[in-house]
């Protein structure tokens, strides 16, 4: 994108609440913004590192009945709550990663699905600490010093800071050593060995980073809805995640992003028309047809007919054995 | 000490139907190097298949059982086909997602068909159970064993006995090898997944009618399939079959001991333990379809 299209995008987010026509379709660029952080911490893994988690629920979920558990029953305030959010589904991503990327490939997706399965099942058996499948209601909203962040438009600001945020993070992250040397694990694994890149350190490096940014959108989520249920864990969430960045274009830094404001956008606009089965049963297809027609994603399409030619970024390319 | 026996019973007509669900699989996974996370969605149709037959057409509920089977295998052919014969050479990680949008579709096409409401398949054998000592089966439970155990053999005799299952072991060890020999590898690739997806649709067929067939059923059929595969090693068919016998027979004590919530935990228990400390499966000597 050319720096005066970064700019106009900038200053667009910046005074949606201004020109947006109604409190429902600011709810909406909220929800926008939850999911771009979520598929931001995605794509560094799916996009980056080239391992696909199919338990990203699970990170968002920890973050979400983290900060939740934290701000109700010990009545912390939001932000050490969600700071514990974030480093408890970092600490996740940690276990998960150590355990598991050993193996890599479908054996990393299975290890994450079944994290998520096991998660998910204690959030609706341990009455006690998560009040089971009724789940927690009453989160409360967050505050900044003497203001609250109740309303919409502060919540709007909040959590765009925070996509904000996460899309530096990942920028910093992947222009950097380390991200060179995810991308350089995801062509070619032996290669990258072979000139003394730490296979399983760079990928647990990955997964710490990828599953705290998930906590981070899932105590944006729990403040947000103030109601935490152990519907958080649901498959939904992660599939909603993987089109996101499969769609928007994976290992670029805004495909996620249009991703997440497509498909936060595109299911509300069609909500009116269509059932919520649906829409789901159109993310299959659509999962299929984007794999056949664009594998590459929205981002790195348009950017190639832009430019007239593709990219010679490798983090754009979509590897082809 | 009856307790345990009664557990026992149980979980080897549960674990006769995983093994069925893993074997399918393996054989997909290790033969098509396919990540296949639709293979639940198989064992789904094969549930409501049974049900369609049974309620529409009003056929004998044996008829039901092999009608199941058949529009399984042929949904998974015409799926090898279309889907996933373009995409071979295409790397294992597009070829899984592209699985995963069938998955996706599959159960949702369910959900628009069927309605979220669980049904319950209606079987001609009498309720009372068998008492045989210290246990209680319920007939129709040692029929799905029974059939579960046939066509175990059935997969046992076809791989090792026929010309394609000679064919598809060749592929196994060696593609290249084995298509340069002669071996249509389209063909190979087209009956396995067809096989696999008939053996999961029969272990829907004849577990649908235990518990209910609803359809989100097939997620953890996926995954308890997957953790059959990954205990008995990747294209080891022995090693599913006992896989799937001791993944049902730890399910059925894990709930009757520990806690009824957590009896799908015992899956994904499985599943990361055996990864993390024998990841090449527990019966493995090395990797093989045999």
């Amino acid at each position: 994108m050319t720096r005066a299209g970064r700019w106009v995008v900038a200053a667009a987010a910046l005074t949606l609440p201004l020109w947006i026509p109604s409190a429902y379709h600011l709810h909406v660029a909220i929800m926008a913004g939850i999911f771009g952080v979520l598929a931001l911490s995605l794509n560094l893994l799916l996009g980056y590192t080239g391992q696909l988690s199919l338990g990203h629920a699970a990170f968002f979920g920890i973050g979400a009945y983290t900060s939740a558990l934290l701000t109700v029953k010990l009545e912390w305030s939001f932000w050490p709550a969600l700071a514990a959010a974030i480093v408890l589904a970092g600490a996740a991503g940690w276990f998960v990663g150590r355990l598991s990327l050993k193996l890599r490939g479908a054996y990393f997706v299975l290890v994450t699905i079944s994290f998520a399965g096991v998660i998910s099942l204690v959030s609706v058996n341990w009455i006690e600490l998560t009040n089971g499948p009724l789940g927690l209601p009453g989160v409360p909203a967050p505050g900044l010093g003497p203001w609250s962040l109740r309303g919409k438009t502060a919540y709007y600001y909040l959590v765009l800071a925070a996509v904000g945020l996460s899309y530096l993070v990942c920028r910093r992250l992947v222009r950097s050593r380390v991200g060179r040397a995810f991308v350089a694990l995801r062509e070619n694994e032996a290669l990258a060995e072979s000139i003394g890149v730490d296979v399983t350190h760079y990928l647990v490096l990955a997964a710490v980073v990828s599953a705290a940014m998930a906590g981070l959108g899932g105590s944006l989520y729990a403040h947000y809805t103030r109601f935490v249920s152990p519907e958080v864990f649901l498959f939904t969430y992660t599939v909603t995640m993987v089109i996101m960045v499969v769609a928007g274009g994976k290992g670029t830094l805004a495909g996620p992003l249009v991703g997440a404001v497509l498909f936060t956008a595109l299911p509300e606009a069609l909500r009116a028309a269509t059932s919520w089965q649906w829409q789901m049963l159109a993310y299959g297809v659509l999962l299929v047809l984007l794999v056949f027609f664009m594998p590459r994603g929205i981002v790195p399409q348009i950017t190639a007919s832009l430019s007239g030619r593709a990219r010679s970024d490798p983090a754009s390319r979509v590897r082809r054995p | 000490m009856d307790q345990l026996l009664q557990h026992l019973v149980n979980g080897l007509v549960l674990g006769g139907t995983y093994a069925l669900l893993g074997i399918g699989l393996t054989l997909i996974f290790g033969l098509m190097n396919l990540v296949n996370f639709a293979h639940g969605e198989f064992y789904t149709l094969g549930a409501y298949a049974a049900f369609a037959a049974l309620a529409w057409a009003g056929v004998d509920f044996f008829v039901a059982v092999l009608a199941a089977i058949v529009v399984g295998g042929a949904l998974g052919w015409v799926c090898e086909v279309t889907l996933l014969r373009p995409l071979r050479s295409e790397s294992i990680d597009t070829t899984m997602l592209v699985m995963i949008g069938v998955w996706i579709a599959m159960q949702n096409a369910e959900l628009l068909v069927w309605g979220g409401v669980a049904k319950s398949i209606p079987h001609p054998f009498p309720t009372a159970p068998l008492v045989l000592g210290p246990v209680a089966i319920a007939p129709l439970r040692l029929f799905v064993l029974g059939l579960s155990a046939g066509l175990i053999a059935v997969s046992w005799l076809l791989i090792q006995k026929t010309k394609l299952g000679r064919a598809m072991r060749a592929t196994f060890q060696d593609r290249d090898t084995a298509a340069l020999m002669g071996v249509g590898i389209g063909r190979i690739h087209a009956a396995t997944f067809a096989f696999g997806s008939g053996l999961a649709a029969a272990a829907g067929a004849l577990l649908g009618p235990v518990f209910l067939a609803y359809p989100s059923m097939g997620d953890l059929a996926s995954l308890k399939a997957f953790s059959v595969v990954i205990l008995g090693g990747l294209g080891n068919l022995p090693g599913a079959t006992l896989g799937g016998l001791l993944l049902g027979i730890a399910e059925e004590l894990g709930a009757g001991y520990i806690s009824s919530g957590y009896r799908d935990a015992v899956g994904f228990v499985i599943i990361i333990l055996v990864l993390l400390f024998r990841p090449s499966g527990l019966f493995a000597r090395h990797e093989r379809v045999a």
